[in-house]
């Protein structure tokens, strides 16, 4: 074997860069969380003021709102994009023709870049030039407008996180669901257990893994979601679609009071840590465990 | 009664491809009509095509600059990130490193914060304190290849782990006995057995850099801005160019187009890291 020195020294180059990029960044925000600095302000020098950041967080609105809208727009995304995907990988376990172009169809999507999903459901959406508003209107009479109406911008924010990332789900369960063994299933069927029991009893439990990762997976990505959002509503009406990542983007980073703004980014990224940490505690540690 | 199914399942895969696709062709619609006929009722079926919009976007010096930003950043950044991927990953896989495994899994960590969470401090250092004199990272292209490495480069590491593991150590081994150096090793032995998978992480990390916008929006003004931002600028409170809008948006999408088709089957494991094969 050849000497370590040489194995440091090909891996060099990798660390640095992650510690420039990465680790400098997360331990200077931190620093600044702890104090007051605004360049632009009447004292424009960094001084140490404590947890007043944090303190001043808990009555920030604006902030509060968002965090609110944000967890509204992950849990109503992410568990129709699980059922949906669910559903729809079921239909792919069928025989029939035509199967693998309809599966490369299904993955487009997930190449796009988010904020061409934005500009797409902008297109579609935006009064008098998008398809959806002129058909709801003139089939139903309803009035469809994201600019003014606040349940409209938050529900089309929720389907097109559905149309981007549903295939996700559904790609990941397909390949669950195929490596199945059939003997329990047939076993179940001889028993004379019916659709629900064998779902509940045997499927469900079987695929699990899979689905835990994938909702997991989904819930990090959600929580992160800006580009699109920003492209198609920009936050609004109001702050009604203003998620963390869009209420940094749009609030906190143009105004130059930076203590603050650290503040409010270690706090973001405590939120994702824990809501990944309680979803992997509440239902992927016990499985470990018992396994 | 089997037959029946079988069309059943066949028309739900039609309206579910329709949903799909539906969305990316009114794009395209949008972008062959000239701005006087978009607010009239909308036309699904296209009956003429008008290029201007086209022709606008690819004579514009301003996004043409943006484009030529976007295809060197990213390819800048996929090259980058897969030969440093490639010689970490050989690091780690053929040298009994302390504490391997642990930086292997921090490398990881970073790709999975928010991005939106690193806006401010990027921002503060690459103005203030990674700078060469009067040369600043920011607005740079090389500052957004450097950038971009905070997701892609822990994304190459950890596609390319399995591929250089796979690789047998005899076959290093083997040359080393017969006098070859790491060089030699790395770059005839190594390297073209780990083609495959270099291409793939290649091929992927592109699409990610050039679908980037948070950071290239924040981190850029003029100099390096990409093609994505350049998109985000025809949208104003005071009007929006939607024809332009969705010439940029098809510009943007082609190549990601181009690229799905060759690496199809790896996308969800890419996505998912890995947490299932797709």
């Amino acid at each position: 074997m050849q000497s370590n020195r040489l194995g440091w020294i090909l891996l060099a180059p990798t660390l640095v860069i992650l510690f420039f990029f990465g680790v400098v960044p997360f331990f200077y925000v931190l620093w600044l969380s702890f104090h007051q600095w605004n360049p632009f302000a009447v004292d424009p020098n960094i001084i140490y003021n404590g947890a007043d950041n944090f303190r001043a967080l808990v009555f920030d609105q604006g902030f509060l709102s968002s965090l609110g809208v944000t967890i509204a727009f992950v849990f109503f995304a992410v568990l129709s994009e699980v059922i949906l995907g669910y559903f729809l990988a079921q239909a792919f376990m069928k025989e029939f023709p035509g199967k693998a172009i309809f599966r490369t169809v299904h993955t487009l999507p997930l190449i796009m870049a988010p904020i061409i999903v934005g500009s797409i459901w902008k297109l579609m959406t935006t009064p008098s030039i998008g398809i959806i508003p002129t058909v709801l209107d003139d089939w139903f009479g309803y009035d469809l407008n994201i600019g003014t109406s606040a349940l409209a911008a938050f529900t089309v924010t929720v389907i097109m996180d559905i149309w981007h990332w549903t295939p996700l789900v559904t790609l990941t369960l397909i390949a669950a669901l195929a490596s199945l063994p059939a003997d329990p299933f047939e076993q179940a069927q001889i028993d004379g257990a019916n659709k629900r029991q064998i779902f509940w009893h045997i499927t469900l439990p079987m695929i699990a893994p899979a689905l835990l990762a994938t909702v997991f997976i989904r819930l990090m990505d959600a929580l992160r979601t800006v580009d699109e959002v920003l492209m198609l509503t920009g936050g609004g009406p109001g702050s009604a679609t203003r998620y963390l990542g869009v209420h940094i983007f749009k609030e906190v980073f143009p105004k130059t009071n930076y203590g603050y703004g650290s503040a409010v980014s270690i706090i973001v990224l405590y939120l994702t840590i824990v809501a990944c940490w309680l979803l992997y505690a509440a239902l992927i540690a016990p499985r470990n465990k018992k396994a | 009664m089997k037959r029946q199914r079988t069309w059943l399942y066949l028309l739900f895969w039609i309206a579910i491809s329709f949903l799909t696709l539906f969305p990316i062709y009114w794009l395209f619609v949008i972008s062959v009509k000239p701005a006087v006929e978009l607010f009239s009722t909308p036309e699904i079926i296209l009956t003429k095509f008008y290029w201007q919009n086209y022709i606008d976007v690819i004579n514009d010096e301003t996004l043409r600059g943006y484009m030529v930003n976007s295809l060197i950043i990213s390819t800048g950044n996929a090259v980058l990130v897969t030969v440093l991927g490639f010689l970490a990953c050989y690091a780690l896989s053929r040298f009994n490193l302390g504490g391997k495994e642990s930086i292997f899994f921090w490398t990881i960590t970073n790709r999975m914060a928010p991005p939106a969470v690193f806006l401010l401090p990027l921002f503060l250092l690459l103005t203030q304190v990674y700078r060469f004199g009067d040369f600043t990272l920011l607005d740079s292209r090389i500052g957004m290849i450097l950038v971009y490495c905070t997701f892609n480069l822990p994304f190459a590491i950890w596609t390319l782990r399995p591929t250089i593991d796979g690789i047998p150590k005899e076959l290093d081994e083997a040359a080393f006995v017969d006098g070859a150096s790491a060089w030699t090793v790395i770059t005839e032995i190594v390297f073209p057995l780990a083609r495959p998978g270099l291409a793939v992480t290649l091929i992927l990390t592109w699409v990610f850099a050039w679908n980037e916008y948070l950071l290239a929006a924040t981190l850029t003004n003029f100099n390096a801005r990409t093609l994505t931002t350049g998109l985000s600028e025809y949208v104003t409170t005071t009007g929006t160019e939607w024809g332009i809008m969705a010439t940029i948006s098809v510009f943007t999408l082609i190549p990601a187009l181009i690229i799905f088709s060759m690496v199809q089957r790896h996308i969800v494991a890419g996505l998912t890291f890995g947490a299932v094969k797709g």
